[in-house]
């Protein structure tokens, strides 16, 4: 009896030192023990492929499409409905531009959702270079991101609303172009919100409601 | 007539059936112990082309995972960042590092740098980043404190009893939606977690599905 007690002892202790316990770190690809249909000949995002020359699922546009003014799956049965982002026509919206020059106004309706969310955006995408109240201290400065502009400083307030835009969208020296991360409205919200930053730098006690002066620290 | 079973046959009967219960207890156990998703998947960690961290991109530096994970708030996908979107920095930060020649030999060739998929749900499996973040469910819940992990490490089971267990109770988990990003955030020191939840539930009817058309369509 001894035996088979020893032996059993033996053959787990082999067993745990073999496969070890739950949750410790490995790199072993998860075991799938019935494959069944986990893995469909599909196309998944950002996949591998094996049929295209570069591996990549996921297409660009050959060179010299041209954008159509169709509608898209956003229509209503029966009352198709114009996908401005095809064309892309509005050249104030998308560009910010009227003419050769820049838009001075931002094109899309200023509220306060709007604010809220370019503050939410700066915040994410520009805080960590330019910092959060915009004066070129980020986080980023202190390991080597040299030259960061200030962008609420007196020189900037001169530059208009769709020069911000175009910075944006499509950098700007140093700066890489922030297209792809932010979308279009997006960058409208940011530029509202940095004008509303350039505004609370010249800001005076007297700015504030009456109500909430009380809260004012030194 | 002689004896079929001599005197020991009891005791080695006995034996038998001993031996028989205790390995078979001990594989079945095993079997629950290693087959569980808990042992398969939790602690996958495999070795990614350039030793990327989270610790000191969101952790030290404070960046927002939103500014690497675009997608995470509008569709099922999180998306991996593009080399662009490190180039922004490593241009001019580590511009000569060489644990970031991989991404550099990415941006002059354009190949895309093959990054290893550490969470994998079953191709069967209909799940969306968007409903989760956008009603209130932090990273956090589904993949354990990224913002410490030098490496990410597969921190939750993501089976089907672990995706139902909260679809049963989101209130245990749900958190205002703005914070979904925000690893430090706690419930207001006035309630527990529970009560906050229930609170933002009620607040933004959050059903979550249990039929089996919500995740398998
Ligand atoms: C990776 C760091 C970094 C991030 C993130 C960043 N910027 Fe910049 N930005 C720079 C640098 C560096 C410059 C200076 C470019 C130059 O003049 O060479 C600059 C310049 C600018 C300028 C132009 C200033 C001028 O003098 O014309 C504007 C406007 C601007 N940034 C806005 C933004 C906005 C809005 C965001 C967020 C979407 C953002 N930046 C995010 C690094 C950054
Ligand atoms: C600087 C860009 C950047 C930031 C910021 C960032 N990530 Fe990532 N993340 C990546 C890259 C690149 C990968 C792929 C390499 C890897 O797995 O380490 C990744 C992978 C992941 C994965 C694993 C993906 C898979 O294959 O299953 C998770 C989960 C994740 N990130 C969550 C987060 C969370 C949560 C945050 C916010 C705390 C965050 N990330 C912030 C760039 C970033
Ligand atoms: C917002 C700026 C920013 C972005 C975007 C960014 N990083 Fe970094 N990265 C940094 C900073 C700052 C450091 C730390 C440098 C230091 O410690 O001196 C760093 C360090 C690193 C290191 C360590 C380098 C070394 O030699 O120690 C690696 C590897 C790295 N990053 C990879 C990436 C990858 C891959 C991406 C794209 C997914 C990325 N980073 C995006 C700012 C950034
Ligand atoms: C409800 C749980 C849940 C939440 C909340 C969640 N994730 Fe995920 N995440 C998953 C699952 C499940 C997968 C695997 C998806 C798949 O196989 O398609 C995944 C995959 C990923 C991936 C890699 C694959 C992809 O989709 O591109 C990244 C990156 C990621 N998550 C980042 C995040 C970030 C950042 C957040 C917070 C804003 C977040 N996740 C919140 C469950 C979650
Ligand atoms: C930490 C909590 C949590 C986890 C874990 C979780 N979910 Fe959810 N899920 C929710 C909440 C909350 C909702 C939103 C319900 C609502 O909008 O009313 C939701 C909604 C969904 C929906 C949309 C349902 C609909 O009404 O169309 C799907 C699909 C889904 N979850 C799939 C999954 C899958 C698959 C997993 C496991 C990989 C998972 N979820 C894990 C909390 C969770
Ligand atoms: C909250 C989302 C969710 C709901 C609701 C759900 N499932 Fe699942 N189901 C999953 C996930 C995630 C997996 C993959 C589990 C894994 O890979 O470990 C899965 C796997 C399965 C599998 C395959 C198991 C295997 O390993 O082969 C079956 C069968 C299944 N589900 C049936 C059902 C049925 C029947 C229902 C309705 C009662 C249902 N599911 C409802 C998320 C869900």
């Amino acid at each position: 009896m001894r035996w088979v007690f020893l032996g059993i002892a033996l053959l787990t202790s082999i067993v745990v030192s073999i496969l070890g316990t739950r949750g410790t770190v490995n790199g072993r690809r998860p075991l799938m023990l019935f494959p069944d249909m986990n893995a469909q000949p599909r196309y998944d995002p950002q996949g591998p492929s094996a049929f295209f020359a570069d591996g990549r699922v996921m297409r660009t546009p050959p060179s010299g499409t041209v954008p159509f003014g169709g509608s898209d799956y956003e229509c209503d049965a029966g009352s198709p409905r114009q996908n401005p982002d095809f064309l892309q026509a509005d050249d104030a919206y998308y560009r910010g531009k009227q003419g050769a020059s820049w838009v001075s106004k931002n094109p899309v309706k200023l509220d306060i959702e709007l604010l809220r969310r370019g503050r939410e955006r700066y915040d994410i995408h520009c805080a960590v270079c330019h910092g959060a109240t915009g004066t070129g201290a980020g986080v980023m400065t202190k390991f080597g991101m040299v030259g960061v502009a200030s962008i609420t400083d007196d020189l900037h307030k001169l530059m208009s609303d769709g020069e911000y835009f175009n910075v944006i969208t499509n950098g700007k020296g140093r700066m890489m172009p922030y297209a792809p991360q932010v979308s279009v409205r997006d960058r409208w919200a940011i530029v509202a919100y940095i004008r509303a930053l350039m505004r609370s730098q010249s800001g005076r006690p007297s700015d504030i409601p009456e109500a909430l002066r009380g809260e004012l620290k030194r | 007539m002689p004896l079929v079973f001599t005197k020991t046959a009891d005791i080695v009967l006995g034996r038998i059936v001993v031996g028989c219960v205790l390995s078979a207890g001990l594989i079945v156990s095993g079997l629950y112990y290693y087959g569980h998703p808990l042992y398969t998947r939790v602690g996958y960690a495999p070795i990614q082309p350039v030793r990327f961290s989270h610790e000191q991109h969101a952790g030290r530096l404070g960046m927002s995972c939103l500014y690497c994970h675009t997608g995470v708030e509008q569709s099922s996908t999180a998306k991996i960042p593009p080399t662009q979107t490190c180039m922004n920095c490593h241009q001019a930060i580590k511009a000569t590092s060489v644990q970031l020649e991989t991404v550099r030999a990415s941006w002059t060739s354009g190949a895309a740098i093959p990054w290893e998929r550490v969470h994998r749900t079953p191709d069967y499996v209909y799940f969306n980043h968007a409903v989760h973040v956008r009603r209130g469910i932090g990273c956090v819940s589904c993949h354990g404190k990224v913002n410490e992990m030098p490496v990410v490490v597969h921190d939750k089971p993501l089976s089907m009893g672990w995706c139902l267990d909260c679809h049963r109770h989101p209130e245990e988990y749900l958190r205002p939606p703005d914070e979904a990003t925000n690893f430090h955030w706690q419930p207001p020191e006035a309630r527990t977690q529970i009560e906050e939840g229930r609170i933002l539930q009620a607040k933004s009817r959050i059903k979550a599905t249990e039929s089996c058309t919500g995740c398998h369509r």
